[in-house]
């Protein structure tokens, strides 16, 4: 792919750029909050958010920068399978309709910020808390990361090689975070999907139609496969399991990352969510018909160096300069959105389940605001730290760790919204199991996300986090039983916060 | 509430959906099946909204 600066394009990126960064510092004074700066403030945007910026934010923050450059990537790769993205983003609504309503009455009512402040809140165990706060961060970080290579992505795209834009883009990016908390990416969302709208629906009409429609699309991409002699545009049966587990998988674990319950808790109402529910699968759709891209690189013969430039190349070759500069500028602000909302989840676990619970727990509301907002600092550069010094594939790997592991704080998160029965120690112990038994099995199989497992039937490949979560809930299940047995209390419940 | 479980069967229980024929504007039936429970969702949805909508 070629790389030389197009100045049409180039200036046509940076205005759009610009423009953004605008609005980041103007954030700063929209719904500017009456009472003290907060951690609740900076870090929920005060919990006002109704429903249409509630749509953008969550919407902006679980599409990712990264999502639109590897998800066409991976389809352009093995076909078929990298679009069980698309079932996943249906089925995680009809989970987030039924459960987080619940999650987030019961954390306004007790004024938890994060998922550590609801386990500690149910359970009183600071173990069990440690153990979800620690996995949250750990989980967060190669996702930050993976918004900054999306954004390289679209930064070598406009020919801007180097490691010098990417510092600046991140820098804008700490800067605004920092004064402005949540409204910052809650106000950018509004833009970044608009544009991100405007590319795909742009893309999907006009490049068909160039490379003679989606039939021809489809044949051509089947065609590669059948010349590569791997991958194809269906599925075959012995990869039934894997694509359905997968989907499941992320559905169940996509709701317990720091970023995406932010946007959650940040809500104004249970209702809000709901309403979300319904609304939040029309980005399905645009993600449905982006992995298509996938198979338009295909069709329209690109000859890449690696797959994650199909969309760039894509865009570059079939669309006017102008067009493509505002494309990519679409794709670097979309990593802007979810990088601000990871780090303030990120900053809200440190200053709530590190910094109040061992360092100071007499920090002010006002003290707990200013831990967070430097966290979030010290949080972005790590990530840049990652992309600029570890092999990509580190912080993929790491990425791919991170989905098993977010999955294992479900039971500790949601089982005490719906049950009592469950003990701290148990829920410890299902969490150590199926956080170690996951990472024995990501790094057993060569760092993939498949295992095979036999049902008696011969092994069929399964979603290792979803094997890794069977085996958190049995082992969860097996000590509660001892620990009931042995005649051990449940902690009281703090009804009234921390 | 019960409904919101049909997103499940209908995405999750692959072999139902693995298919070429019938086409539609080009789509092969496993993209296009896939698409369509998009809205199937949203309105399964919406029928549940209805219905707990008052609990608060």
């Amino acid at each position: 792919m070629t790389s030389e600066i197009d100045p049409t394009t180039l200036t046509v990126s940076l205005f759009c750029f610009l423009l953004v960064t605008g609005l980041g510092f103007l954030a700063t004074r929209w719904r500017r909050p009456k009472a003290a700066y907060n951690i609740d403030e900076w870090g929920l945007g005060g919990r006002s958010f109704g429903t249409w910026i509630t749509w953008f934010l969550i919407g902006g923050d679980f599409y990712t920068a990264y999502t639109m450059i590897a998800v066409p990537a991976l389809v352009y790769a093995v076909g078929a399978p990298g679009f069980f993205a698309l079932p996943y983003t249906i089925i995680v609504y009809p989970f987030v309709f039924a459960v987080m309503p619940a999650l987030w009455k019961r954390a306004k009512a007790a004024g938890y910020v994060t998922s550590g402040d609801v386990v500690f809140g149910q359970f009183g165990s600071r173990p069990l808390e440690l153990a979800v706060a620690l996995t949250g961060v750990v989980a967060s970080m190669p996702y930050i990361a993976l918004q900054l290579l999306g954004m390289a992505a679209a930064l070598k795209a406009l020919g801007l090689q180097g490691e010098i834009p990417l510092m600046i883009a991140f820098l804008v990016l700490a800067i605004y975070t920092y004064a402005a908390g949540l409204r910052a990416p809650a106000l950018i969302a509004f833009v970044k999907d608009i544009m991100i709208y405007v590319v795909v629906v742009a893309a999907v009409v006009l490049i068909p139609s160039v490379l003679g429609g989606y039939g021809a699309v489809f044949t051509s991409a089947e065609a590669a496969f059948t010349a590569k002699g791997s991958g194809g545009i269906l599925l075959a049966p012995n990869q039934y399991s894997a694509y359905a587990t997968l989907a499941l998988g992320s559905c169940l674990g996509a709701f317990m990352y720091p970023h995406t319950l932010t946007g959650i808790l940040a809500s104004k109402s249970a209702n809000t969510i709901r309403k979300n529910a319904m609304l939040l699968p029309i980005y399905t759709i645009l993600l449905g018909l982006l992995a298509m891209l996938g198979y338009m690189g295909h069709a329209a013969g690109l000859k890449l160096d690696t797959p994650n430039d199909v969309v760039p190349a894509l865009f570059k070759t079939l669309f006017p300069h102008w067009f493509a500069g505002f494309a990519f500028a679409a794709i670097a602000i979309g990593a802007l959105v979810p990088a601000a909302v990871m780090s303030i989840g990120s900053a809200n676990l440190f200053t709530r389940n590190f910094w109040k619970a061992y360092v100071n727990p007499r920090v002010t509301p006002a003290g707990e605001a200013k831990v967070a907002k430097i966290t979030s600092i010290f949080v972005k550069a790590g990530a840049l730290l990652v992309i600029l010094y570890l092999p990509t594939q580190f912080a993929i790997n790491l990425q791919l760790l991170g989905g098993v592991w977010i999955l294992q704080t479900l039971p500790a998160l949601l089982f005490g919204l719906f049950t009592k029965w469950f003990r701290a120690p148990a829920l410890l112990a299902g969490w150590a199991v199926g956080l170690c038994g996951g990472t024995y099995l990501v790094w057993d199989a060569g760092w993939a996300p498949i295992h095979a497992v036999n049902l008696g039937s011969g092994p069929i490949a399964v979603y290792t986090g979803l094997v890794a979560l069977v085996l958190n809930i049995a082992v969860a299940s097996a000590v509660n039983v001892l620990v009931r047995g042995a005649g051990s209390a449940r902690a009281p419940t703090a009804a009234s916060g921390r | 509430m019960s409904l919101l479980i049909l997103p499940y069967i209908g995405l999750l229980w692959v072999p139902l959906y693995d298919f070429r024929e019938p086409t539609l504007f080009g789509f092969p039936f496993f993209y296009w099946y896939q698409i369509a429970w998009v809205p199937l969702t949203i309105v399964l949805i919406a029928i549940a909204y209805r219905s707990v909508r008052d609990d608060e």
